[in-house]
């Protein structure tokens, strides 16, 4: 059998030498490799002073993309709550009225779209189901309540802000790699 | 004469506040050296690095629940940490701080009681703390706590052994059984510990059994034993219990500090130039650093040394302590013949 590290000892019940008998040795170098542990990079960080470094496709908090004249993207086909394996989405679809083109892009809008954060894995799968680019993951944190109620959130948390400045950047999850991904015909999903 | 019951008093308050200080915070430094060995950063919440988390811990006891079981004996049950604490607020009595203060002429010794049994008076007291412990398992009427009040009764009653044979080679060497002789004898790098090496090491690893510290904590024994003997205490009792280890290590430190490490002594203390009672600060403050060393010691070697087996612990204790202190004491006595 092959070991998984170079690192494994054969245990034996052999006869303890003298040395080994004493401790002492044993004991020593134990207090040793502690006490070098006293003077390493700490791996605890102090929390809400220092935060860690988030990769940039971290997948975090979702958001709903508007388009670049601030229309919803998303159309309610459903998809992204097909795709859930925690089946955290729902969502009820209506139809544009006229005079709203200026808010949806399609004529089908999603008038709810809601998304358990406490049922969510963060596995990033309505994302690549996404046909219409319009929800990604983002390297925001879900922040933490004291009731389970707060945490469905609804379109007034997920869906961007209009003001261009204050739009989220996702570009970083749409690399060429990604969109080749998305058009891959032997992904289920893209079908 | 009242004038020597005053001033006792004062200095055995003093004594008594700082080893309960010093107790107070060694808790929140272990808390921080075990981060540490563990690459964390231990508590820091509670006030800038953390130093209001004794109080805060404090606070949190006195606030819990008093629970006493139903078939404890209350008072044995009451009387088991009360006695520990007690007995750990005691030895301290006969420890020479520092050097004597000068004032007007006058000296006062940095030391409660100069008794000339200082040592056997340390072992009178030490032996009578595991009845704190013993009292409080059997009064709890609980299994896991009688099974702990067992072990630590038998773990410091082997151990106490070795440990004064240990110091009898120290006594043979000063002639004296009072602490501040053999301080005393230990002026500048004159150190006992350079001459009873091996008597130093028992008298260490006696120590840690002693105070029920790792890796001789069976009676505590969260594995096995729950928590021991104090599994049925909760509130300021449980407190007396973990407050008292601490004392009772400060206490093993500063007594470790005075038969071994020359006490309040250090190397080219004459040399210095400093007035009497600017020496007395200094000693203190040395004797002060040895003690701190040797908590660390007790700490660094918690987090270091898994729990011994029972049988491994009474094995030491007996067949390699024991008949190693007495080996101790048979070549001091020749070589004290010879010369």
């Amino acid at each position: 059998m092959l070991p998984l590290s170079n690192r494994s000892r054969v245990v034996s019940d052999k006869k303890m030498t003298f040395l080994e008998r004493i401790y002492l040795p044993a004991v020593l170098t134990g207090m040793g490799i502690t006490f070098g542990h006293l003077f390493r990079k700490k791996t605890t960080i102090r929390y809400p002073e220092v935060r860690r470094e988030f990769s940039e496709v971290y997948r975090g908090q979702h958001v709903l993309k508007r388009d670049d004249e601030g229309r919803e993207r998303c159309t309610a086909c459903g998809l992204c709550a097909i795709a859930c394996p925690a089946e955290a989405i729902i969502m009820v679809a209506a139809e544009r009225l006229p005079g709203k083109e200026h808010l949806y892009r399609e004529e089908k809008y999603a008038a709810v779209y809601e998304i358990n954060m406490l049922r969510c894995i963060f596995c990033g799968l309505c994302e690549e189901a996404c046909p219409k680019e319009a929800i990604f993951l983002t390297k925001r944190m879900v922040a933490s309540e004291y009731e389970r109620e707060p945490f469905i959130y609804g379109k007034e948390i997920l869906l961007e802000p209009l003001d261009p400045a204050l739009r989220i950047d996702v570009s970083k999850r749409q690399t060429p790699e990604v969109l080749h991904f998305k058009l891959d015909k032997t992904q289920k999903h893209n079908l | 004469m009242i004038f020597i019951v005053i001033y006792k008093t004062i200095l055995a308050s003093v004594i008594l506040i700082m080893s309960l200080l010093v107790a107070m915070y060694s808790t929140l430094i272990e808390r921080k050296v075990a981060g540490w060995f563990q690459d964390r950063l231990g508590p820091d919440r509670a006030g800038p690095w953390g130093i209001f988390q004794p109080l805060a811990d404090g606070i949190k006891l006195f606030f819990k629940e008093e629970f006493m079981p139903n078939t404890a004996d209350k008072f044995l049950y009451i009387l088991g940490p009360s006695l520990t604490m007690f007995i750990a607020c005691l030895t301290s009595a006969v420890i020479p701080w520092g050097p004597d203060l000068v004032i007007g002429g006058k000296t006062y010794p940095l030391q409660v009681a100069d008794i000339n049994i200082g040592i056997l008076y340390i072992f009178a007291i030490v032996s009578i703390g595991v009845y704190g412990i013993m009292i409080g398992g059997w009064a709890s009427n609980n299994k896991y706590s009688l099974l702990g009040a067992v072990r630590a009764s038998s773990q410091m009653i082997s151990y106490e052994l070795a440990m004064s044979l240990s110091i009898i080679s120290i006594v043979m060497m000063t002639g004296s059984l009072s602490m501040r002789d053999i301080v005393a004898q230990q002026q500048g790098f004159n150190w006992n510990i350079f001459y009873q090496p091996l008597g130093f090491l028992i008298f260490l690893i006696c120590a840690f059994a002693e105070t029920n510290r790792s890796p001789f904590d069976l009676p505590e024994c969260e594995t096995e034993l729950i928590g021991g003997y104090h599994t049925e205490y909760s509130s300021m009792k449980l407190g007396f219990y973990l407050f008292s280890e601490y004392i009772n290590m400060f206490i093993s430190g500063a007594v470790m500090a005075t038969l071994f490490l020359g006490g309040y002594h250090f190397p080219f203390i004459d040399r210095l130039g400093l007035s009497s009672n600017a020496m007395a600060v200094a000693g203190f403050l040395v004797f002060f650093a040895k003690i701190t060393f040797f908590g660390f010691v007790f700490m660094w070697v918690r987090w270091t040394l898994p729990r011994f087996r029972y049988d491994q612990l009474m094995r030491l204790g007996w067949k390699t302590l024991i008949p190693l202190a007495i080996l101790n004491i048979i070549v001091t006595g020749v070589v004290i013949l010879l010369k």
